[in-house]
């Protein structure tokens, strides 16, 4: 037996997990921790190392803003069609009903936050990447007028790559539209809280995302009109750290607040109670 | 009947007759036959070319560099043209022009987006892409037109919003928001005209009102055909194919009720008379300002308001029934 002889050690593999099976774990792009899915979702899905908040599909932010068996649900009949035969629309909204179990890339209706009555719309950043079509103006602009019709106030949760490109010249005048509902709705002296998460892009951020009394950001959102791909390729240069996110915006004064998730519920009804009452005069 | 119909009549009249003498006499006359179809079709095919025009190339009509511009449309159709600056926050928007002016007696606002004409001058204007300081411009001006009660006039000829640091850092998602908001509760009538290229938020921003007329051959859509090809098919060079998909012609726009008026525009593109374009331009604004200005500031809002609220296609399914509403 020699005496010097070296030890072995087993090799234990320091390799990042590279492909993470999708719905059963997500890797923090942040601080590249692996969740497992379902304990993520339990923590509203933030990353308990770094606190990155991902994108939150509608029916777990409803479930987290909206007092247990006070919604519901409006215009949840209003379904997508294919106005101009635009080539492979028809067949992505099938699957994409299919796979996320939504209609439509928003939610709408009434519900009750921490007791109060409240216009919601939430929109799905699971269906379509939250794109603005017909359906998504339409119910946003439904939602406006009734709250407005039962003097309630108005909780947006913004969520959209932009204007929905397969539905063209529709899409874009969805802009129009939910942003004149908004002026009736202002001028009616009612509150409007937007909530801007990640990502808030394009037609909404320049629609009725950035038209809140108070604007609301979650940490980190990317929150922006023209896409970072598209600024970059103009300007041929690198675009500076945290360009375009919600830290960015505050900042530059556009939004009002940060909220981090676990705390957007009480924020969101302080912020109700502290208009309670403040109904316009004359 | 044109001269290239009668010559095409006359075509097919001879292929028919070679036909049954061919026939009749039982012999062969299919080569002869042949070159006279060739040619009959030949003659067709030149003239459907010039009778349609492709969605693609109304694109590239709608960006020719010859074509008149904002600057030059107002000289043509206003008199006491005075150009008036400034957003009063950040600065002036050189991609944005706007001021008081006479449509024959009537004192009205006029703003437009303004391109170059020469690649100098198109770098001065930013190629007609604006700022948020230049929606703000509009804006305060629109409101001073509302302060005086001055119809607003607008011309719509933009690439689209311009996507740099500083258009982002000063928020122009915000400034068109506001520009959407505000117009439509204007109480003076606002007439719009898409001149060239309406290209997404950063024609919409000036693009709410109450009439909107449209250029024969310009064009207006949610996203320019190369922008559109390469995020949906990853592949700009698809952008003759998006034009078509993206229904972007003031025809197409016609039909989908977003547009009220198409004025049409001298043969070949309104570059090549720009004199005549004008007069139309111009005949078409003092027939509709008039008609909007008759109307009381609670009608032309709730009107307004309903040309909007009308746009936008779905299918609404209850228990009992399934429509389609447009």
């Amino acid at each position: 037996m020699a005496l010097f002889r070296k030890t072995r050690y087993s090799q234990v593999g320091t390799r990042e997990i590279k492909n993470v099976p999708k719905n059963i774990a997500s890797k923090c792009p942040e601080c590249k921790h692996v969740h497992i899915e379902k304990d993520l979702s339990q923590k509203l899905k933030v990353c308990d190392r770094c606190g990155h908040h991902f994108s939150l599909p509608a029916k777990q932010r409803l479930k987290q803003i909206v007092d247990e068996g006070t919604f519901r649900e409006t215009d949840s009949g209003l379904t997508s069609i294919d106005p101009l035969n635009f080539p492979e629309y028809a067949e992505k909204l099938e699957q994409v009903r299919e796979k996320s179990g939504l209609n439509e890339a928003v939610i709408t209706g009434f519900g009750k936050v921490e007791g109060i009555e409240v216009g919601l719309g939430i929109m799905a950043p699971e269906f379509m990447l939250g794109s603005m079509g017909s359906v998504v103006g339409e119910k946003i602009t439904r939602i406006i007028n009734k709250a407005r019709e039962k003097k309630t106030p108005l909780i947006i949760f913004s969520a959209s790559g932009g204007a929905r490109m397969q539905e063209s010249i529709y899409s874009l005048m969805q802009m129009a539209k939910t942003s004149s509902a908004l002026a009736r709705f202002s001028e009616a002296g009612q509150l409007y809280i937007s909530v801007l998460t990640h990502p808030t892009t394009g037609g909404v951020t320049a629609s009725f995302a950035m038209l809140g009394d108070i604007n609301i950001a979650e940490p980190g959102s990317l929150i922006g009109f023209a896409g970072p791909r598209v600024i970059q390729q103009t300007i041929g240069q690198k675009l500076p750290e945290g360009f375009q996110r919600a830290e960015f915006l505050l900042e530059h004064g556009f939004i009002d607040r940060i909220v981090e998730r676990k705390m957007l519920k009480k924020e969101l009804a302080l912020l109700l109670k502290l208009h309670e009452g403040g109904e316009k005069v004359g | 009947m044109a001269s290239w119909e009668k010559q095409l009549a006359h075509l097919e009249e001879k292929i028919k007759e070679l036909e049954i003498f061919a026939r009749e006499q039982n012999i062969d006359l299919s080569g002869e036959i042949k070159a006279l179809q060739e040619k009959a079709k030949k003659i067709k095919g030149e003239q459907d070319q010039d009778i349609a025009i492709s969605p693609w190339q109304r694109v590239k009509l709608a960006r020719n560099m010859e074509r008149p511009t904002t600057l030059d449309y107002i000289g043509m159709i206003c008199e006491d043209f005075v150009e008036l600056h400034g957003d009063r926050l950040f600065s002036d928007d050189p991609a944005i022009i706007a001021g008081i002016a006479r449509l024959g007696e009537q004192p009205v606002t006029v703003i437009g987006h303004q391109k170059g004409r020469s690649t100098k001058d198109n770098i001065a204007r930013n190629f007609g892409m604006p700022h948020p300081e230049g929606y703000r411009k509009a804006l305060r001006l629109m409101e001073q037109a509302n302060k005086f009660n001055r119809p607003i006039i607008t011309f719509i000829d933009t690439p689209g919003a311009y996507p740099g640091l500083g258009a982002e850092e000063r928020g122009q998602g915000e400034a068109i928001a506001r520009n959407l908001r505000e117009m439509s509760g204007l109480k003076v009538p606002i007439i719009v005209t898409v001149t060239g290229e309406g290209g997404s938020g950063g024609a919409l921003a000036l693009a709410v009102g109450d009439w909107v007329g449209m250029f024969e051959n310009a064009v207006y859509s949610v996203i320019s055909p190369e922008g559109c090809a390469s995020i949906l098919w990853k592949d700009p060079g698809k952008a003759e194919r998006a034009a078509e998909s993206l229904k972007l012609t003031a025809e197409d726009l016609k039909k989908a009720g977003v547009i009220d008026a198409i004025i049409e525009e001298p043969e070949g593109g309104c570059h090549l008379d720009p004199k005549e374009m004008g007069k139309r331009l111009g005949e078409h604004l003092e027939e509709i300002v008039p008609y909007l200005q008759k109307m009381d500031p609670s009608s032309l809002l709730e009107r307004r308001w309903e040309r909007i609220e009308k746009i936008g296609v779905w299918t609404q399914e209850t228990q009992t029934q399934k429509k389609v509403s447009q």
